[in-house]
């Protein structure tokens, strides 16, 4: 039961830090398909 | 090895989508000077395959164009219907100062094909695949009821799984699951999601479900490499399953054919996990960078030169596919194969919850009872006294 929780912690930890590293990383959808020059966060 | 079974299942898969269809004589269209007919729209909207080659081959031709001082001249020998045409088919030249891989691609027309397949066989077979599953196995459960242990029970355990064995188990269960769930969750959006809960409530679920889907992928890779790798040496397959499953596992008879550490079922279920869950990992790699992995083109291309899918009846496959048809049959894959493991992994949790006494113990505290494990992995049993006897009491202190 332990293990099961602690698995499941670490799918937690996994999905963060690959969503973490993937956006440094340059993988966002908006680093990835526009220019620099299309604003999309304002 | 690998990239022959993944085509198989690939031609399998498609065998059902496209009924094949002769192509009719072709018709007269000098009515039109060779512009598509009325019948030509009628036979469409029929649903009829229309050859479309009169159109794709009428691009224009730039070497008979007219001389640039000549009227038309400056269209370069393609009127403005053939260059639509061209971009309609992807035959024209199109350079683009956008940095989007699949920016030169502006008509796509496999798009409809695939929403059409999306919503309709996908999502339809799909769920009854699903429900069917859940209605043999609730079935199953009222006409064999739960599989208990037969003998008397020792009140010995025996360790069956090591923690980090149940943590890759419970890893790539838990990732599954999220996975499952946020997967049906963009499939059945549109059509079912959103007129049930309307727009709003939907674009927060699906915006949270397509972040949960995408980044709990790496999760559910990294625990299918682990489970792989701890579990291959005892599912390789041996003559213990013939007689495993000559006996149908011993499921609907009194005592249980013997078994080493996983039974032909479980071996089962573990390549099935194996073969399909990497499947499901490269067509989700594929979808996870858009445009990056094309898959498809190149398999249709082996799936052609090997033969098999003239040996299907699919005739020749396109090997030149838009970026985007890639996309899409790799979401059509993705989710087909996905289904398949889903099907079977509701099997699973069954025979390893309510169906089996037991079993849950294995994956729970990782020590079964040792009668259990007598009755359903007598062999390893045997292995594992045979080498409690063998190894010396290293526990016990030198006196």
């Amino acid at each position: 039961m332990k293990v099961m929780l602690i698995a499941f912690a670490a799918i937690a930890v996994i999905a963060f830090g690959a969503n973490y590293i993937l956006g440094q990383a340059g993988f966002s959808s908006q680093d990835q398909a526009a220019a620099p020059s299309v604003r999309l966060d304002d | 090895m690998f990239r022959l079974a993944l085509a198989l299942l690939l031609s399998l898969t498609f065998a059902t989508m496209s009924p094949a269809q002769e192509a009719a004589p072709a018709p007269d269209r000098s009515a039109t000077g060779g512009a598509q007919t009325l019948e030509d729209i009628m036979a469409r909207q029929r649903g009829e395959e229309v050859d479309n080659s009169f159109r794709s081959n009428a691009l224009g031709d730039p070497d008979s164009a007219a001389g640039m001082a000549n009227q038309l001249g400056t269209l370069g020998g393609s009127s403005d219907p053939e260059l639509w045409r061209a971009l309609r088919f992807g035959e024209a030249n199109v350079t683009s100062t956008s940095r989007g891989p699949a920016a030169t691609t502006l008509i796509q027309d496999g798009g409809m094909r695939w929403l059409l397949f999306r919503q309709g066989p996908l999502a339809t077979y799909g769920s009854y695949l699903l429900g069917g599953t859940l209605v043999l196995l609730a079935l199953f459960y009222l006409i064999r009821g739960r599989i208990r242990i037969d003998g008397e029970k020792t009140g010995r355990r025996i360790e069956r799984f090591k923690a980090i064995e149940r943590f890759g188990h419970w890893m790539l269960a838990g990732s599954f699951i999220l996975l499952g769930i946020t997967g049906l969750i963009s499939l059945f959006g549109r059509k079912v999601l959103i007129p049930a809960f309307g727009h709003d409530a939907f674009s927060t679920v699906a915006l949270a479900s397509k972040w949960v889907h995408n980044n709990v992928s790496w999760a559910f890779m990294i625990a299918l490499v682990m489970i792989f790798v701890m579990w291959v040496i005892h599912n390789l397959p041996d003559r213990t399953d013939i007689n495993w499953l000559l006996k149908g596992g011993g499921i609907f008879s009194k005592g249980h054919p013997p078994a080493k550490k996983f039974n032909a079922g479980q071996k089962l279920i573990f390549w099935s996990v194996i073969v399909l869950g990497t499947s499901i990992s490269v067509s989700g790699l594929s979808l996870l960078f858009p445009f990056e992995i094309n898959m498809f083109a190149a398999t249709f291309d082996k799936l052609n030169s090997f033969g098999i899918s003239a040996a299907l009846g699919l005739g020749e496959l396109p090997t030149t596919l838009a970026p985007h048809e890639e996309m899409q049959l790799a979401q059509l894959w993705h989710a087909i194969v996905s289904f398949v493991l889903m099907a079977i992994i509701f099997a699973h949790i069954y025979i390893g919850s309510v169906g089996m006494e037991g079993a849950y113990d294995a994956m729970g505290s990782g020590e079964v009872e040792e009668q259990w494990a007598r009755e359903h992995h007598s062999l390893w049993v045997d292995e594992v006294k045979a080498k409690e006897a063998a190894a010396p009491e290293s526990a016990t202190p030198a006196e």
